[in-house]
């Protein structure tokens, strides 16, 4: 007996000679069939002239390949008896082994799907911005979540070449390593692009005309790019097929629409802009599509409705935040396990005092009185109308008048000699936290004397000059005294704290 | 009598609770002749209590501070008890950080009466 074993050769259980062995239940001689399939045709062509089914549980699980006997006679019944009791014997040997190395392969596919989403997470975290950007007189939050199957969410800040701020916020189809890769494609894109051309529409055009040729088949990118003005609020958006953002200005929610087709998609696509300006205090939220798309339990949709809704209560970016993720988590059972990812970019204009925000101080008031008797009073004046818009209190406004004029007076006695020619320099600053009165003088590097405290007993006893309380006042009325030189003029600079 | 100079006047006049001085504008060293001629008949006139009514006083810089220690001074030598009244807060802020008002009485604004000094043995016993 000859019996070929063909080893490793996986048996196509929907060839239709599958389903004729298991109803003939024994051995098929191949010369006595009339049945042409792709598994006859491979055993022919290998010589086998019997085929055995190895049957267990009642399903085809292999079939025994036996070729021409040695000596040229056909199988005869007992032959095809031994055939069958033998593959009966090794029937539940082959199923045990088959479920063996079906969990083995399950296994490795399981590990091969836990590496591809290390990966695309790995792709993803490499890509997505390290913090936010500082503006002053802005507040920029972000929060990413990746869903279970790492989606295509991407969000990026990029300084402009004209003093803007660039928010980028995107989504591409799919999901694990493809979506990764083109994510980082277009994030590089967009980098790239920003840097020659400012314009939201543009950027968007040229990566698009980039991208459309590169983009596997079925994948596109949906993306918004906002380019806001820190100093005056003016924000120009453009969007590439992306949600809407949503704005809340104090008095109520509006979208901020632009149009246009996702990006990878359609060659030649143009892209509107639309600008508004954020003010003081307001709160704009861009977002992707995994928040409003969330489905709890019951299959409802989170929706765009509740997500705007959110945003007309929170006026502050990062309770917005997590205003959105509160009710998100008690929405779905389980956000851990959404569908798609969770991207959130609040940009928030920060509500400034009405006096300068900016740490470098204003100069309210430059001007000179010449060095004589009583000029002191003027000064003390001018001062004080600089001072009023800033609505210090009272107390402060007297004590600064009263050390400003001691200052002035003693810059035109002793720094200037009195001498009517020579000015004393006066300027006002202001800034978040102080208000500060230079008093510039020609009295070069001469230090001021360091103010004792007046022997008032002494004084009133006629043993010491009752004068000498310029300094002494000076010092008690202002918060800092600083003395110093500026070139050939000494500047007596008085601070108080606001 | 009254004795007029650039935005400083000075009144005295004897009021059956004493001498009083009343000071107008701004005191500093361009009032000195004039707050020094009028300290000078007030002193003169004045038994033992001498007011100075500062309601009217625009201004006090670190002259007419000198101004007020010279009359102080005049005032414990002759045993005259001084009152500073119609101060305003500020000026109130000055006497206490000069410690004049450890050395005159001081009328707070509303009371009828003086405030005793707040140094023991201040000027009205010096």
């Amino acid at each position: 007996m000859s019996v070929e074993k063909q080893r490793h050769r996986e048996l196509d259980l929907t060839d239709p000679f599958v389903a004729y062995l298991l109803a003939v239940d024994g051995p098929v001689d191949l010369s006595t069939i009339d049945i042409e399939t792709p598994l006859v045709t491979t055993m022919r062509s290998a010589g086998v002239q019997l085929a055995v089914p190895i049957v267990a549980h009642g399903e085809v699980v292999g079939v025994l390949s036996v070729g021409p006997r040695r000596d040229g006679h056909a199988y005869d019944r007992d032959d095809r008896r031994l055939l069958s009791r033998l593959t009966d014997q090794a029937a539940p040997a082959l199923r045990l082994a088959q479920l063996i190395r079906g969990q083995e392969a399950q296994v490795r596919e399981r590990e091969r799907i836990t590496q591809e989403l290390r990966v695309a997470r790995l792709i993803q975290q490499q890509f997505l911005p390290a913090g936010v950007p500082d503006v002053p007189g802005w507040r920029i939050g972000a929060y990413y979540r990746p869903a279970r199957e790492v989606g295509g969410d991407f969000y990026d800040f990029l300084d402009l070449a004209d003093g803007r701020v660039a928010i980028v916020i995107g989504d591409v189809t799919d999901k694990g390593v493809p979506a990764a890769l083109v994510m980082a494609t277009t994030r590089g894109l967009l980098r790239e692009i920003a840097h020659q051309v400012n314009e939201p529409a543009e950027v968007l055009s040229r990566v698009n005309e980039r991208l459309v040729h590169d983009i596997p088949p079925n994948m596109f990118v949906t993306c918004q790019f906002a380019a806001f003005e820190p100093a005056t609020g003016l924000l120009t958006i453009a969007n590439a097929g992306h949600n809407v953002p949503y704005v809340n200005n104090g008095h109520g929610v509006c979208d901020v629409r632009a149009t246009g087709m996702p990006l990878g998609l359609i060659a030649g696509s143009q892209y509107d802009q639309h600008q508004i300006t954020i003010t003081a205090g307001t709160c704009m939220l861009f977002h992707s599509d995994g928040l409003a798309e969330a489905r709890n339990p019951e299959g409802r949709l989170f929706g765009f409705p509740r997500v705007r809704d959110l945003v007309g209560r929170h006026h502050q970016g990062d309770l917005l935040i997590d205003g959105l993720l509160a009710d998100l988590a008690g929405f779905a059972a389980d956000p851990v396990s959404l569908e798609d990812d969770v991207t959130l970019v609040t940009l928030e204009r920060e509500v400034v005092d009405p006096a300068p925000a900016d740490l470098r101080p204003t100069v309210l008031e430059d001007f000179s009185v010449a060095s004589a008797s009583g000029n002191e009073r003027d000064a003390r004046l001018r001062v004080a109308a600089a001072i009023e818009p800033l609505h210090l209190p009272d107390a402060t406004v007297e004590r600064l008048k009263t050390a400003v004029a001691e200052a002035v007076m003693n810059a035109m006695e002793h720094g200037n000699g009195f001498d009517p020619d020579v000015p004393v320099d006066i300027r006002v600053l202001a800034s978040a936290d102080a208000v500060s009165v230079e008093v510039y003088d020609q009295g070069g590097d001469g230090a001021l004397t360091e103010a004792d405290i007046p022997d008032l007993g002494a004084k009133l006893a006629g043993t010491q000059s009752p004068r000498g309380w310029g300094l002494f006042l000076i010092q008690n009325m202002v918060d800092d005294l600083f003395v110093e030189t500026v070139g050939s003029r000494r500047l007596v600079r008085l601070e108080v704290r606001r | 009598m009254t004795i007029e100079q650039a935005r400083f006047s000075v009144e005295v006049r004897n009021d059956p609770a004493g001498t009083v001085m009343s000071l107008t504008g701004e005191l500093n060293g361009i009032a000195g002749d004039a707050f020094e001629a009028a300290a000078a008949r007030a002193l003169g006139a004045a038994r033992s209590e001498l007011t100075l009514d500062f309601s009217a006083t625009t201004y006090v810089n670190s002259t007419g501070m000198a101004l007020i220690v010279g009359l102080l001074g005049r005032a414990r030598a002759a045993r005259i008890t001084v009152t500073g009244r119609g101060l305003d807060d500020h000026k109130q802020e000055l006497f206490e950080i000069t410690r004049l008002s450890d050395f005159m009485n001081i009328e707070v604004a509303g009371t009828a009466g003086d405030l005793p000094n707040h140094e023991p043995g201040g000027c009205a016993h010096a």
